[in-house]
């Protein structure tokens, strides 16, 4: 436990909260990133749509200024840590891909919105999803990959 | 105006996951690795999270309608079947190879790593991939 960083993780979850309530409270949506992202990769057709874009546009621009603004008070921008192997990478990121559109969800819309909510389906997704994120841990710690 | 409030709830957001460190892979999988040297601050986010979402959603509930829009866009499935239980088997799997989520991934494209980058468009085409799974299925009728 020699990393556990609790005071940190508890303001930085609380701000997590605080923005999630901001856009509901604001604009009636829910704060769930994959859904955010996912809705900017439908193909354009009408003018509705289109409209409906600018805020997801607007909520990932904030999300990407935040660390860069972060640099000014002595949070240093370091480029994370991934998988040496590019394929484990781009395997990754497909999965988390297919798995987020056809689960509906990820962390934040299932783990903090659906919960909060005590939605049973968020309940499920987040059970299971932390459990093969834990057993693919495990294996990674196993092989030293 | 409803661009500038979500402007500023990704910003908010954001530094919600920089200051708790979710944003570090690294920090993300020594949660997820049990096993090893844990570290439970991912346990402690969530709980921040879910406290302040918890009252701050009854109190939306409350009021009716939102500020900027003309209603709440609440979910409303609470069916388990089976495209939610096979997503998050997927997703999980996924986040635990690399560390990243949907929202730490996006964020840590400021650091115009090309890992995050390639990260990230393999997510898009995996949404993308995902999406037309579930067309299909839809087109096809349920299996079960």
């Amino acid at each position: 436990m020699n990393n556990f960083t609790p005071i940190a993780a508890a303001v930085g979850g609380a701000l997590i909260g605080l923005a999630t309530v901001l856009l509901m409270m604001l604009t009636g949506r829910v704060a769930g990133i994959s859904g955010i992202f996912g809705g900017l990769l439908s193909l354009p057709s009408s003018d509705t749509i289109q409209s409906d874009k600018i805020w997801r546009i607007a909520f990932i621009a904030g999300l990407i200024l935040a660390p860069l603004t972060g640099t000014f008070v002595g949070h240093a921008l370091a480029e994370p840590q991934l998988p040496a192997s590019w394929p484990v990478v781009v395997v990754a990121g497909l999965l988390v891909g297919i798995g987020t559109r056809i689960g509906s969800g990820c962390t934040s819309g299932h783990g903090v919105c659906g919960i909060a909510r005590l939605s049973p389906r968020s309940i499920v997704a987040t059970m299971i999803f932390m459990a093969a994120a834990i057993v693919t841990a495990l294996t990674h710690h196993v092989f030293g990959a | 105006m409803i661009a500038l409030a979500a402007l500023l709830c990704g910003f908010i957001f954001g530094w919600g996951l920089l200051i708790s460190g979710m944003m570090n892979p690294t920090k993300v999988l020594g949660f997820l690795d049990i096993f090893g040297a844990w570290d439970a601050s991912l346990a402690v986010v969530m709980a921040g999270a879910l406290a302040v979402t918890s009252i701050g959603f009854a109190w939306a509930k409350q009021r009716g309608t939102p500020l900027l829009a003309p209603r709440f866009q609440w979910p409303t499935r609470s069916d388990i079947d089976r495209p939610l239980v096979a997503g998050a088997l997927t997703f999980g799997v996924g986040w635990g190879l690399a560390g990243l989520c949907p929202g730490p991934a996006l964020e840590n494209l400021a650091s115009l790593s090309p890992r995050v980058i390639i990260f990230v468009i393999a997510m898009a085409i995996g949404m993308m991939v995902g999406g037309l799974l579930q067309k299909r299925a839809i087109a096809e009728g349920p299996a079960y």
